[in-house]
């Protein structure tokens, strides 16, 4: 049995608490990459959702576990608005796959 | 095309012919695991995406939902409020084999069956607008761990279907064409072995004779 944890800052993901997800609340002007490792390494938590914003800041970090089979990390937008940047990472699954982007609107 | 050196044997040309035949089994199955990868993944990724757009637009709506409940009471309040969760979530994740590639299933529990749980508060002296955004964020829980999963699987699958196209090639544009010039490297200079003994014979029955009967 593992759980759920929210990366991202206070403003987009207090609300996930209360439906009983694990959150850890990040400041974006500190370097967030050990609390990221510690969460990904500890194996407790299968899924880890971050918001975009946050997610920029750990991009090496992130592509790391892409190929592995846990955890899941998935971006979710923040309050200050979606970036695209779930979305891109799926154009870029599939780049990676096909070669180009098929789906290119 | 250079041609790595081989010993121009009967042994190596034999063993050469196993390993093109093994080659161009393997590159066959590959091709036939590549096709069908394919199109799982893009069956998954098509899902993926919509999924996506649904998802990212529910929790707008419900950012929108809190920053409502926020402005209608204080900070103090909304912090109480929320710190001490009542609900937990479990996830149990099961694996599922598509061609090879071990993809998770989440299967996720809640530690108490009542939906009502996840409001962790007395409603004394919150907002109603905190229960609308509590709710709203809590009815998108299933279709983000649906997400989850889904583009887990198109991840993994996105890196599978990458390094199996690298073995087609590799086994198409390289190991086969090699092999195949080798082959024929062999069987021309076994031939050519055998050409030039045919003709030493010929020569040397001509020599025999000339001393036998002065022909």
């Amino acid at each position: 049995m593992s759980k759920i944890a929210v990366i991202g800052d206070k403003e987009s993901i207090y609300g996930f608490a209360a439906l009983g997800l694990d959150t850890y609340f990040i400041n974006y002007h500190e370097d967030n990459v050990p609390l990221f490792k510690k969460l990904c390494q500890s194996q407790s938590y299968s899924i880890i959702y971050i918001t975009e914003a946050a997610a920029s800041l750990l991009d090496k970090e992130i592509e790391k576990y892409k190929d592995q089979p846990a955890p899941a990390i998935i971006l979710i937008p923040g309050v200050t608005g979606n970036t695209g940047d779930g979305l891109s990472a799926v154009r870029k699954s599939v780049e990676k796959a096909v070669g180009s982007d098929i789906f290119n609107e | 095309m250079a041609v790595k050196q081989v010993n121009p044997t009967r042994m190596e040309l034999s063993r050469l012919k196993k390993k093109l035949n093994t080659a161009t089994r393997g590159h066959k199955l590959l091709k036939d695991k590549r096709d069908e990868l394919m199109r799982r993944f893009l069956e998954m990724v098509r899902e993926n995406r919509a999924l996506r757009v649904e998802v990212e637009e529910k929790i707008r709506q419900a950012n929108a939902n809190f920053v409502l409940a926020k402005s209608s009471m204080s900070e103090e309040t909304l912090k109480v409020a929320l710190l001490a969760p009542k609900q937990e979530v479990f996830v149990n994740t099961s694996h599922k084999n598509v061609m090879s590639v071990d993809i998770p299933v989440f299967d996720y529990t809640t530690r108490t069956p009542d939906p009502n749980d996840i409001y962790s508060y007395g409603y004394a002296f919150t907002s109603s607008d905190l229960d609308d955004a509590v709710k709203s964020l809590a009815d998108i829980l299933p279709d983000l761990i649906k997400l989850a999963q889904i583009e887990k699987s198109c991840q993994l699958m996105a890196d599978e279907i990458e390094k199996t196209r690298r073995r087609v090639n590799a086994l198409e544009h390289v190991m086969i064409p090699e092999t195949q010039e080798q082959i024929r490297y062999i069987t021309r200079k076994l031939d050519e072995n055998e050409r030039s003994t045919q003709t030493r014979l010929m020569k040397v029955k001509d020599m025999m004779l000339k001393e036998a009967h002065g022909y």
